[in-house]
């Protein structure tokens, strides 16, 4: 019988050894984020989409814009500068908010997808530690979501500011009085806003990512059914609602801790726009809440590293 | 240069024993065809080697312990482990470009001149190829993985007669050399026959057969036997025999051609006819007879 010894050539093009490149720490994680935004291009499509849906809404209501500015502003006054802020913080509300709910999916999805395309053993089959594909897929929710809300958010605030300045100037009302809000002040506090809840809600992306490399099938009800039994079983049994409250404060909570929401005069803070002067960065990040979560969105992590380790495909 | 060495290699999921105490060694430069039932545990060994499955008793692959140091072994260890697991959302140019940016050894261009004979086409995405394409691709980009061992689980299942020889053709030709390593499971015996230095049979957790080609050569011969002479044929203690349309074919092992010739035809039997012979009488029914098997 013939072995394949004799009919292997000597050069065969295999023979010829590849010098081996360099690849830093930082490689494998850089390239695992790629694939997951080519894998998941809803991360930024679904945040265009937001923004382009509100810009159409910005612009035609721009038709409406000298004749409201008449009825909110007495002829040389100021206009209010809430109403005039109102458009912009909408904008980075709505981008924000998207995000939120992709970063939600994206997460009850990251351990999930791999495992049931199968597609985990041939990420297996590369020199790509678990934690570092953990730590990428980790990353889109905690870093590259609320990056890219920013640029989304800065650049329809622009387009936003341009197109009012040009109507306005088109139908010959005066741009000298007041006719946009402070808006890169409003964009520094977006991005505060941003890092703000990523960190506060770290936990929640984590613990979906750490779901997410669970079950079979129905992370969804796997992520958020575990806590709500619990908060009424809770209620239930000791009439007392920590965990329900624990939890709605998660979700909400970060505004009353990263923000003075009453100013020195004793007057409340619209939200709409919240002066840097209001922004508490050190009562945010010395909050027992914030660690606690970061805490809790460590273990998870770690935890989700592990599931990855003994997981193969379902 | 031992590439694998396990020792009482061990597994069970439950109640079930998966690896029953393997021992195995594989040396550079072999191709290993791991041959098996379903369910006697190849994939299991497979998955341990890789470093896919946690397990008991000593298991070095390339000197590492593939458990707890699997990312650096697979700078030096490539495997398909199916045609169906390149994920298929992904383009082909991306899957050069994520292999190229995480994988140290991989040679783009080379793996750009294996798909230059393809009519791949960079922009696809995977769902959009063929599953003969993704195998084309798949063995495109671990062929172009300057790897010390490669592993291949069932790697042409599903595929038609002309791209499983394409792949077997491509694989000896164009990657193995005398200082690679392959193991190879698959169903499809008749394909890897001609390809393989080494053959091992498992079943039930255990291996029953280890030898290499030129061993299955020249130790077992199977004799289509002369219907006067069935009698002294079973006196040399066949250790199979089956009817062919109305005469006995029975295999030997260790017996003597010259013995054999005057009892009737005689002939080398294929890799599949020894499974039979050895597993094909109900699974591990001959699992302790063939234990001598083993070299």
């Amino acid at each position: 019988m013939n072995t394949p010894l004799n009919s292997v050539p000597e050069s065969s093009v295999g023979s010829q050894a590849v010098e081996p490149a360099v690849v830093s720490e930082t490689r494998p994680l850089y390239w695992s984020i790629r694939r997951e935004l080519w894998e998941n291009r809803s991360i930024y499509i679904a945040l265009l989409a937001a923004a382009g849906v509100y810009l159409v809404g910005y612009t035609i209501s721009l038709f409406w814009v000298p004749r409201s500015m008449r009825e909110i502003v007495p002829p040389h006054s100021t206009p209010p500068l809430i109403e005039l802020a109102m458009p912009y913080a909408h904008a980075g509300m709505l981008i924000a908010a998207t995000a939120f709910l992709v970063g939600i999916f994206y997460s009850l999805d990251a351990l999930h997808g791999e495992r049931r395309d199968r597609s985990i053993l041939f990420w297996k089959s590369l020199p790509v530690s678990d934690l570092t594909t953990v730590l990428a897929k980790a990353s889109v929710p905690l870093v590259i979501l609320p990056v890219l809300v920013f640029v989304i958010a800065v650049l329809l605030q622009i387009v936003m500011w341009l197109e009012s300045g040009a109507v306005l100037l088109l139908t010959g009302a005066s741009t000298a009085m007041p006719w946009a809000p402070p808006v890169f002040e409003m964009q520094l506090v977006l991005l505060y806003s941003l890092v703000v809840m990523a960190l506060w809600h770290a936990p929640l992306y984590m613990w979906m990512l750490l779901v997410s490399g669970w079950p079979r099938r129905a992370t969804f009800l796997w992520a958020v059914f575990p806590p709500l039994a619990l908060a009424a079983i809770e209620y239930i049994a000791f009439h007392t609602t920590y965990l329900a409250t624990m939890l709605y404060s998660r979700l909400l909570g970060f505004d009353a801790l990263a923000f003075d929401l009453v100013d020195k005069n004793g007057v409340p803070v619209d939200a709409h726009f919240i002066p840097l002067a209001q922004l508490a960065p050190g009562r945010f990040l010395s909050s027992p809440g914030l660690w606690l979560g970061l805490i809790f969105a460590a273990i998870c992590v770690a935890g989700a590293v592990r599931l990855r380790r003994y997981q193969g495909p379902i | 240069m031992t590439v694998i060495e396990a020792r009482g290699l061990r597994k069970a999921f439950g109640k079930t024993v998966a690896l029953d105490g393997v021992n195995l060694n594989v040396d550079e430069g072999r191709i290993l065809g791991l041959i098996g039932p379903n369910g006697a545990g190849k994939s299991t060994a497979l998955n341990a080697i890789l470093g896919l499955t946690q397990y008991q008793g000593g298991l070095k692959v390339l000197g590492r312990d593939p458990w707890n140091e699997r990312d650096q072994l697979m700078c030096d260890v490539c495997f398909i482990a199916d045609v169906a697991v390149l994920p298929r959302w992904m383009r082909v140019s991306q899957s050069l470009d994520y292999v190229a940016g995480v994988h140290p050894r991989f040679d783009r261009a080379k793996a750009e001149g294996f798909l230059a004979k393809t009519d791949i086409k960079r922009g696809s995405k995977i769902r959009e190829l063929s599953k003969g394409m993704v195998t084309q691709l798949h063995l495109a980009l671990v062929m172009a993985i300057d790897a010390k061992l490669l592993v291949l689980d069932e790697p042409t299942l599903g595929l038609d007669i002309l791209y499983r020889k394409q792949f077997y053709d491509s694989l000896l030709n164009d990657y193995f050399d005398r200082t690679r390593t392959i193991i190879v499971t698959t169903h499809q015996v008749e394909d890897v026959q001609h390809v393989l230095t080494d053959l091992m049979f498992i079943n039930r957790g255990r291996i029953v057969l280890d030898c290499t080609m030129e061993d299955f050569d020249s130790r077992f011969l199977e004799v289509t036997v002369h219907p006067d002479h069935v009698a002294a044929a079973r006196a040399l203690k066949p250790i199979h025999e089956r009817q062919v349309i109305g005469r006995s074919v029975l295999l030997f092992d260790h017996v003597d051609r010259q013995q054999l010739a005057p009892l009737g035809d005689v002939r080398k039997p294929s890799i599949s006819d020894l499974f039979v012979a050895m597993l094909g009488d109900g699974p591990g029914d001959k699992g302790g007879a063939v234990q001598g098997a083993t070299r």
